[in-house]
């Protein structure tokens, strides 16, 4: 067990991949000597190649169309989009090529391609910085969505998500990535697509991913000292959604409320929402409440702290979820 | 003129020959390409501050022109650290340096007419100054109060853009809108080294090219795109990419002022006149960071840096001025002081930006409107409001 960052702990596991498979490749803007811009990929280069952590030119609609044609060849190439905002120039590639490429195929050839995306906001930056696009991602069939929210978690899940033959589109919470925590490389890991409740309680399940996570666990600690049980629920993978888990956790608590950056209007807590509904509609003692961004573009940074969902505006709907 | 698309072909593509090697050897890209060969670099003002003459290109300048480009170049160079000085008090969240670059914005800025069109990318500050733009707006968004801050329209003058070159199609788009309203207004498109990788640029090229569009593509090549070099993007000089367009381009010295100035005049009386467009590649170097963000010694070594620092822009005008007795002790001492006013304003004027409402995440998001806007808007407003009703009730 070694404490570490996120940041480290990505940084730990593409170590690892690329040590252990000799087909794995990372590729992306300033990747390399920089170590990229928030140095997940710190030292790489340096130890295992120019051919092997390769900064591309500034297109990222060629990054994925290549990592694309590496993959076909045998590779697994890991992909940086340097930020949130900049994954549309590729978005064309992921979504009619990458996404459908192995269905089209008939099975045939196999995608194994990770995108990373450092995402959402609260780091105080220029626009397009601070975005959270998930919700575009796993509208798509084709392709798997995670999210990690811990460093054993980012650790793990991103050696899986490097293990697996489907393209994964791996966000990391950019605010999050000095958190620390205990990442152990022996371990035998959650399965990547499952959620995990990371905080038991019986009056009310709060699900939350990425960057969200440290604040509903705030939450519930803010509840329990006015006698509340907050269950949370760490979703950890968008596409697919384990809704067992989360179930489960409603079948006992009876209520639901799901939080995220990204914009309310169409995302996950939507499809959230309804599922639950469909599943629990006899256990739920009141409508699933969704906490979130709103129906307008990210703010300017000294805006962000209004615009993110807080604390406070979680508590609200949890009292709200609560008083029905 | 003869602006020949493809002049120095007989002399530059030994570097494109060899990219495409017989055997599977690891091919290594030349760094002639961009750097060493600089083959037909357009030069008026040696860095020695000496006037020379180039076959194609030429410029004649009053005195008073002349101490006008030099009082340009320095006011936007003590606008640009007064800035970087503002990010390290933590007045701003971020400042994109154009420290260096200060010819190649100028010399094009004010090759401008005022019905012109600019679209920059975020380092433009020069070009700003040039359109009238208020310094002190530019910095709104560095702060983080807005995401633009001023009217484009205002100086035409297009707000910054921030992904990496989506604003060269825009201009080209912009340029076919002009020469369909029958003008002669010509458009400016300003991108850098890395950005020339983008399929936008390359799909704004295309179009201008296609239709003719009386746009100008200015690319800054400071050498640099974060922490990759230029022969991470290209094998070819830049400038020389036009010709496969269908389009000339040129590579001028883009610490040179005049010559700078000299080439976008001709660019933009060719797109005037129904020419075309044309691609300027302004030869310079990023003397500080990327950002303020960002770490240089990680990837690039100081002597480059010195050897740039002998070219610098506004040093060899101040010497080619002094010189010929156009710029007395009285001048310089004059722009220095309105250095330190300007300098002074900016500042203040920073420093007591206020903070937008917050109701102000939910403006303009529509021009016609929005239900679900409004309803969000009205919903945060109760929310916030329900804080200042309990705090009054507090009070009771
Ligand atoms: C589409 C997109 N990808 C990545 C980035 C991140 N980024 C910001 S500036 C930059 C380098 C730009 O280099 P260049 O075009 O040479 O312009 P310079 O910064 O040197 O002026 C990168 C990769 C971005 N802003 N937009
Ligand atoms: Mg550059």
């Amino acid at each position: 067990m070694t404490r570490m960052p996120i940041v480290k702990a990505l940084n730990t596991s593409l170590r690892k991949a690329l040590e252990t498979d000799p087909k794995v490749l990372i590729m992306g803007e300033d990747v390399g000597k920089l170590g990229g811009v928030f140095r997940v990929t710190d030292g790489l280069q340096k130890d295992f190649g120019e051919d092997r952590v390769i900064d591309t030119p500034l297109a990222e609609s060629g990054i994925v169309g290549t990592a694309i044609g590496l993959a076909l060849r045998g590779y697994r190439p890991v992909v940086e989009i340097q930020f949130d905002g900049f994954v549309y120039p590729a978005y064309d590639q992921i979504v009619t090529q990458l996404a459908k490429m192995h269905a089209r195929a008939l099975g045939k050839v196999k995608l194994p391609v990770v995108i990373r995306i450092p995402y959402a906001g609260g780091i105080g930056a220029v626009e397009h910085h601070s975005e959270s696009p998930e919700a575009y991602f796993a509208h798509t069939a084709g392709l798997k969505v995670v999210t990690p929210a811990n460093a054993s978690d980012a650790y793990w899940m991103l050696q899986q998500a490097i293990a697996t033959d489907d393209p994964v589109i791996f966000f990391e919470p950019k605010a999050r990535y000095y958190d620390k925590g205990e990442v152990s490389t022996e371990a035998i890991p959650d399965p990547l697509h499952k959620a995990r409740v990371v905080a038991e309680g019986t009056d009310l399940t709060l699900a939350a991913y990425g960057p969200m996570v440290r604040v509903a666990l705030e939450v519930a600690a803010a509840a329990a000292e006015d006698g509340r049980g907050i269950e949370v629920v760490d979703l950890r993978s968008l596409s697919p959604v384990d809704f067992d888990t989360l179930q489960a956790s409603v079948e006992k608590t009876g209520r639901l409320v799901v939080t995220h950056e990204a914009p309310v209007f169409l995302g996950m807590g939507s499809e959230i929402a309804a599922r639950i509904s469909e599943r629990c509609f006899y256990h739920l003692e009141a409508p699933v409440l969704r906490v979130g961004g709103f129906h307008a573009p990210y703010p300017p940074s000294r805006l962000e702290d209004e615009y993110l969902p807080d604390l406070d505006r979680v508590l609200d709907a949890v009292d709200r979820a609560l008083a029905f | 003129m003869t602006v020949d698309s493809t002049a120095g072909a007989g002399k530059a593509p030994r570097a494109a020959k060899k990219a495409a090697p017989r055997t599977r050897a690891k091919a290594k890209a030349p760094r002639t390409a961009t750097t060493a060969a600089a083959p037909e670099l357009v030069q008026l003002l040696t860095p020695e501050g000496e006037r020379v003459e180039h076959p194609d290109y030429s410029i004649d300048l009053s005195p008073q022109e002349l101490r006008g480009l030099y009082r340009d170049m320095v006011l936007t160079r003590r606008f640009d650290g007064e800035a970087a000085a503002l990010q390290r008090q933590g007045e701003l969240g971020l400042w994109a340096s154009l420290l260096g670059q200060e010819a190649a914005q100028i010399g094009s800025g004010r090759a401008l007419r005022d019905d012109d069109y600019v679209f920059p990318t975020y380092r433009e500050h020069g070009v700003a100054w040039c359109r009238g733009v208020d310094p002190l707006n530019l910095l709104g968004m560095f702060r983080g109060v807005n995401h633009g801050g001023w009217d484009p329209n205002q100086n035409n003058f297009h707000l910054y853009t921030i992904v990496i070159g989506s604003q060269t199609l825009h201009a080209t788009g912009y340029a076919m809108g002009a020469q369909m309203d029958g003008t002669d207004s010509a458009v400016i498109a300003y991108f850098g080294d890395g950005a020339s990788s983008q399929g936008d640029v390359n799909e704004a090229f295309t179009f201008a090219a296609v239709y003719n569009a009386p746009v100008i593509f200015f690319c800054q090549n400071n050498q640099w795109a974060i922490s990759e070099p230029t022969e991470k993007q290209t094998r070819v000089p830049l400038y020389q990419r036009a010709a496969g367009f269908g389009f000339p381009g040129v590579r001028v010295d883009g610490n040179d002022v005049l010559a700078v100035m000299a080439v976008t005049r001709a660019a933009l009386e060719r797109a005037r006149t129904g020419q075309g467009p044309m691609l300027i590649e302004a030869f310079t170097y990023r003397m500080g960071a990327h950002t303020t963000s960002d770490d240089p010694t990680r990837y690039r070594h100081d002597d480059e840096r010195e050897a740039w620092a002998l070219k610098d822009p506004i040093s060899r005008l101040r010497t080619y001025l002094a010189d010929n007795g156009l710029a007395d002790e009285e001048f310089l001492a004059d722009i220095d002081a309105e250095s330190d006013r300007m300098a002074k304003r900016v500042r203040e004027g920073v420093r007591n930006m206020p903070d937008p409402e917050t109701l102000a995440i939910f403006d303009n998001v529509y021009a016609d409107g929005h239900a679900l806007v409004d309803e969000e808007r009205a919903a945060f407003a109760e929310y916030q409001a329900s804080f200042a009703d309990a705090a009054a009730g507090e009070g009771h």
